[in-house]
Order: C-alpha cells, then sequence, then structure tokens
C-alpha cells in the first residue's frame, strides 16, 4: 500500500508543480528570458489568498477569478515599461535584471508581511478522503483538480485563441511572426501577462497546502527550473510530464533514502538532464 | 604590460597602504573590498573574457570555505589549507566546467545556477563532516589581538587579491586570452578554425573557480563561523556580476573599480536602510542596467557635453 500511497502522493503534487512552472516555461520559451520574479509572483499570490481569505472570509478557489487579472495587468505593464527595454540583450543582463526585481519585490513584501511563516487553515477543515488504504487531503484534491484546469485552460487558449496561436507563432519563429503581421512587442507583454497570472493563480492554490512566507519563493523558483528542463520548454504538455516526472522522483527518493536527500536528487536531475537531453522529455530537438 | 593593467596595480598597492590610516573598522571594510575584488575579478575570467554567463560563483566561494573550514579543523596550518583548497577547486571546477561549458546561452545559467543549489544540499546533508544546518566552528588561528588579527586578515586577502590580478594579467596577455576572447566572439568559428574550445573554457572556469574557492576559504578563516545558507548565498554569484556591469564588462581595472564602488554604495545602505537593504540593491541593478549598460569605463567626458544635432 505504500507503493500506491507514494504514487498517488506523487500524482497530486505533481500536477502542482507543473502548474508552478507552466507561467515560467511560456515566458521562457516566448520571450526567451529566465524569468526569476516568478517565485516571488507565487509568494504574492499566496498572500492574496490569504489576505482575503482572513478578511471576507473568500475562500481561495473563489480568489483565483481576482487573483489572475490582477496579476496579468501588473505583469504586462512590467514586461511594457522594464524588460521591454532590454529584451534583444544577452541573457546575462535579462537574468540579472529579473533577479534585481526579484529582489526588490521580495524585499517589499517581507517588509509589508514579515517574514513569519503564516498559514491559511479553512475553517471547518475539509478532512480527507481514504480509498483502500490511500489517504488524500480534500484541500489538496482541490488544489490538484484546479491546478489540472488552470493548465488546461492555458492550454485551450494556446490552441483556440487568435492570441494564442499568435504567442505560439512568435515561440516557434519571431521573424516569421512579423511578416504575417504579428505585434511581437504586445505578443510579449501579453505572454508576461500570462506567465505573471500563472504564477498568481499558481500561488492561491500554494495557499492551500503550504505555508505561506517571502522566503520560500527561491524553492518555487527551483521547482520551475527544474520542472521545465525535466519536460521541455514552452509547451504545456513538456510542463506536465515534468511535473509528474519531478514529483515522482522526490516521492520515491523520499521514500527510498530520505527526505533530506530530495532536493538534491532533483537538482542532480536537473544538471544530468541538461547534458544528456536539454530539450526535455517532451521538447524538439535545436528548438531553443 | 599595457597601461590600463599597470593602473591596476598601482590601484591595488594603494589599497595596501589602508592599515596606516584607519582603525579596525577600515580594516574591516578593506577586507571586504578585496574579497569583493578577487570574486569580481575572477567572474570576469568566465563571464567577461569568454562571454558566458557563470552563476556558479557562490558554489565555488561556499566549496572554498568549506574545504578550509574542515582542514583547519583538522589541525592544517593557514597557508597550505588555502593552497589546499585554490588546487581543489581549480580541479573541480576544470572536471565540471568539461562538462557544464557544453551548454549554452540560458541553459548553462540554468545549470550553474543549480551547481549552488547542488553542493549547499550537499553540504547541508552531510553532517558528519560539515557539521551541516548547524554550521562550522573554525578555531581561532592564533591568540594575538583584535586589531593584529584584521590586519593579518587584511593582507592576507590583500595579497591574493594581488594574485588573482597577476593571473587575470597573465591570462589576458596569453593565447589563452586571445582564445577566450575568440570563443565569446564566434564559438563555432573558433572552433572551426582549430581552437580547442572545451579545454579553453576548462581552464578558465577552473582558474576562476579556483581564486575563488581561495577568497572563500579565506573568509571562513576569518569570519570563524560559516554555515551553508551563508556561504552559498546566492547573492555571492550576483553581486560580482553586478560589479562587473558596473565597472564594465571585461575590462580588469574597470571590474576591481566597480568592486570599490559597490562596496562603498552598499555600506552606505546597509547603515541607513537595514530593513530594505536587499530592496535597494535590487533598485540599483535595474538601474544600472537600463541606464548604464555598459559600466563606469564606457563615461567619456564628451559624453557630458550637449553634442550638435544633425539639422
Amino acid at each position: 500500500m505504500l507503493v500506491a500511497q507514494v504514487l498517488v502522493n506523487a500524482l497530486v503534487l505533481g500536477c502542482l508543480y507543473a502548474c508552478i512552472a507552466i507561467g515560467f516555461s511560456l515566458v521562457w520559451g516566448v520571450l526567451n528570458v529566465i524569468n526569476l520574479i516568478h517565485g516571488s509572483f507565487i509568494v504574492l499570490g499566496a498572500y492574496l489568498a490569504w489576505g482575503l481569505y482572513q478578511s471576507l472570509a473568500i475562500p481561495p478557489w473563489y480568489a483565483l477569478p481576482v487573483a489572475a487579472p490582477l496579476f496579468f495587468v501588473f505583469g504586462y505593464l512590467l514586461q511594457r515599461l522594464l524588460l521591454n527595454r532590454v529584451i534583444a540583450a544577452p541573457v546575462l543582463v535579462t537574468l540579472t535584471l529579473t533577479f534585481g526585481l526579484d529582489l526588490i519585490l521580495n524585499n517589499a513584501m517581507i517588509y509589508f508581511f514579515k517574514a513569519d511563516y503564516r498559514k491559511l487553515s479553512l475553517h471547518p477543515s475539509m478532512g480527507s478522503v481514504s480509498l483502500f488504504d490511500v489517504v488524500v487531503p480534500v484541500d489538496r484534491l482541490i488544489a490538484t483538480a484546479s491546478a489540472l484546469a488552470l493548465t488546461a485552460v492555458l492550454y485551450l487558449v494556446l490552441r483556440r485563441l487568435r492570441v494564442g496561436r499568435a504567442i505560439v507563432a512568435v515561440r516557434l519563429d519571431r521573424d516569421a511572426a512579423v511578416l504575417m503581421g504579428v505585434d511581437v512587442k504586445s505578443i510579449y507583454a501579453i505572454a508576461f501577462g500570462f506567465g505573471a497570472a500563472l504564477a498568481g493563480c499558481a500561488g492561491v492554490l500554494m495557499a492551500l497546502i503550504f505555508p505561506i512566507s517571502p522566503l520560500t519563493s527561491s524553492t518555487y523558483l527551483g521547482k520551475a527550473f527544474v520542472v521545465c528542463v525535466l519536460g521541455g520548454l514552452g509547451s504545456v504538455s513538456g510542463a506536465l510530464a515534468g511535473g509528474l516526472l519531478l514529483a515522482l522522483v522526490e516521492g520515491v527518493g523520499s521514500t527510498l533514502i530520505g527526505p533530506a536527500h530530495a532536493t538534491t536528487l532533483s537538482f542532480a536531475l536537473l544538471i544530468v538532464f541538461l547534458i544528456v537531453r536539454p530539450h526535455g522529455l517532451l521538447g524538439r530537438k535545436g528548438f531553443e | 604590460m599595457t597601461r590600463v593593467n599597470l593602473a591596476l596595480l598601482v590601484l591595488i598597492g594603494c589599497v595596501a597602504a589602508l592599515p596606516w590610516f584607519g582603525g579596525a573598522y577600515a580594516l574591516r571594510l578593506g577586507t571586504i573590498a578585496c574579497l569583493y575584488a578577487i570574486l569580481a575579478l575572477s567572474w570576469n575570467v568566465v563571464g567577461g573574457f569568454a562571454g558566458y554567463p557563470s552563476f556558479a560563483t557562490a558554489a565555488f566561494f561556499g566549496f572554498g570555505a568549506y574545504a578550509t573550514g574542515v582542514l583547519l579543523g583538522d589541525g592544517l596550518p593557514l597557508p597550505l589549507a588555502i593552497l589546499a583548497t585554490l588546487v581543489a577547486s581549480l580541479l573541480l571546477a576544470g572536471l565540471l566546467g568539461a562538462v557544464l561549458l557544453r551548454l549554452r546561452g540560458h541553459y548553462f545559467a540554468i545549470a550553474s545556477l543549480s551547481l549552488v543549489e547542488v553542493l549547499r544540499e550537499l553540504v547541508n546533508n552531510a553532517t558528519d563532516l560539515t557539521g551541516g544546518g548547524m554550521g562550522l566552528n573554525i578555531p581561532l588561528a592564533s591568540g594575538s589581538g583584535i586589531l593584529a588579527d584584521a590586519t593579518f586578515f587584511f593582507y592576507a586577502m590583500w595579497g591574493l587579491l594581488l594574485a588573482t590580478a597577476l593571473m587575470v594579467i597573465a591570462v589576458s596577455a596569453s593565447k589563452l586570452g586571445f582564445g577566450l576572447a575568440c570563443i565569446r566572439q564566434n564559438e563555432t568559428a573558433a572552433n572551426m578554425v582549430g581552437l580547442n574550445c572545451t579545454l579553453y573554457k576548462s581552464i578558465a572556469f577552473g582558474l576562476s573557480a579556483g581564486f575563488v574557492g581561495a577568497a572563500g576559504g579565506l573568509y571562513a578563516a576569518w569570519v570563524h563561523y560559516i554555515d551553508p545558507s551563508d556561504v552559498f548565498d546566492i547573492l555571492y554569484s550576483v553581486k560580482p556580476i553586478v560589479m562587473a556591469l558596473m565597472g564594465g564588462l571585461g575590462s580588469p581595472l574597470g571590474v576591481v573599480c566597480g568592486a570599490f564602488l559597490y562596496l562603498g554604495l552598499e555600506e552606505v545602505v546597509w547603515r541607513n536602510y537595514i530593513q530594505i537593504h536587499s530592496g535597494v540593491l535590487g533598485v540599483l541593478i535595474v538601474m544600472l542596467l537600463l541606464l548604464l549598460p555598459h559600466g563606469l569605463i564606457s563615461l567619456r567626458p564628451g559624453m557630458f557635453r550637449r553634442k550638435a544635432k544633425h539639422v
């Protein structure tokens, strides 16, 4: 039964990891920018959910429609006003710039919310369901279902909507997209806005499960790195595959050799993947 | 020896006169200034000469600090421990570099960032050797007074800075420096004309990491207590980049000036706005990248004069 429990845990956690990573993967794939603010966006989303529940008793799943537009506007403006100025610069410059922005946002959160760990606890608590000795808490199940729904929404947007097709076109071939009349600058801003909105929504879901503190942002960012590289860049299915693989490796690893080594294992896996298969599980070769 | 490199050595020579002018506080500041200059100069070999966006400085800084800490705990004398650390970091980075430096651009940046995480977690979990999250206490080197101790570590760090500067000057004047410049400009072409790119990059990565590791070791011996979240702080990776960008990427003199200037700014911010110091650092980074992307060395007197516009 332990095996089944580990597998179910990995499945539940893997969908959440995918949700953390898709926004990051979208921005990396389309804008070619490693967005280090992503982790702080997630934490900010978690604080939003926490604040709404504490002050207005709005449960996190209703906070999602509030978070998405707010973060979209935030991300859109950030891209338009700041990142757009260095978008063509080498990776060193864009990476350092987003690091600087992350320092500002993270410091602001520590200043306003303090570095204490907080927890959003629902009243009454939702309990857990068990099936054949496999136990899953209900709040975690809700978070996973919402994460899957968000992933599906992004997939549909990229597949069906005009703006989604334009984003995919820019990702595949920027110059050809320009020739087809796509306004690349505004697509960049919209893609970054989507990335921020997804991060905010992921943060809202994280608030259901994990403790909230500005100090956790680097953990989320690290997960996003690993998932992106494992799954392959810029595709929704890649992020899902990467998330599930990471959760599986962490779950099995911490059961076999102890939870202290789970992070080491995941980053070692990242480096191995970068060397052996840099395009990830589902990415296409030579497709950077 | 070009004029710029001579100016660099003169600048470093001037720093050595610090103990005659200041007390313990000035010595502490001077030691950190030398430490930052070592990190920035070493990073410049990989980031400036070869153009690889390395974020692995913190990994080798932490590795060096722990290597020296463990060796000192075993009773090795300080100079021997630092030398062993330098060689160990050089070899480790050379081997890792041969594998990691096959990656380019974003992928190399991510891999080098992850290296910091991997080493931190390894040190965190190797409790028997490193003390894990509790940190490592390093025995006091001597029973001498505070001022004598401060002076000793200032001159040790200064000597290491001088060695780093000489290494950088030697590299930039040699065939290795020329090869690295070729790699920066067009790696594929450099490979085509018969340059052993992987070897050159690995040597550069190893040299850079060796001096960073030695600096980490001296730091550990100086502060007597290290823990993983302190010495594997990702800021040790980012600060040298900011210094190099501030002074001018690729120019050793510019990079050292950038390090000193950065320390001055950091000290002012620390003293006055302790609660928001990392936010102010962030603002500084953003402004620097947006307004002065080529660093201070790109400033020319003519830039401040108003130019006649074409009519």
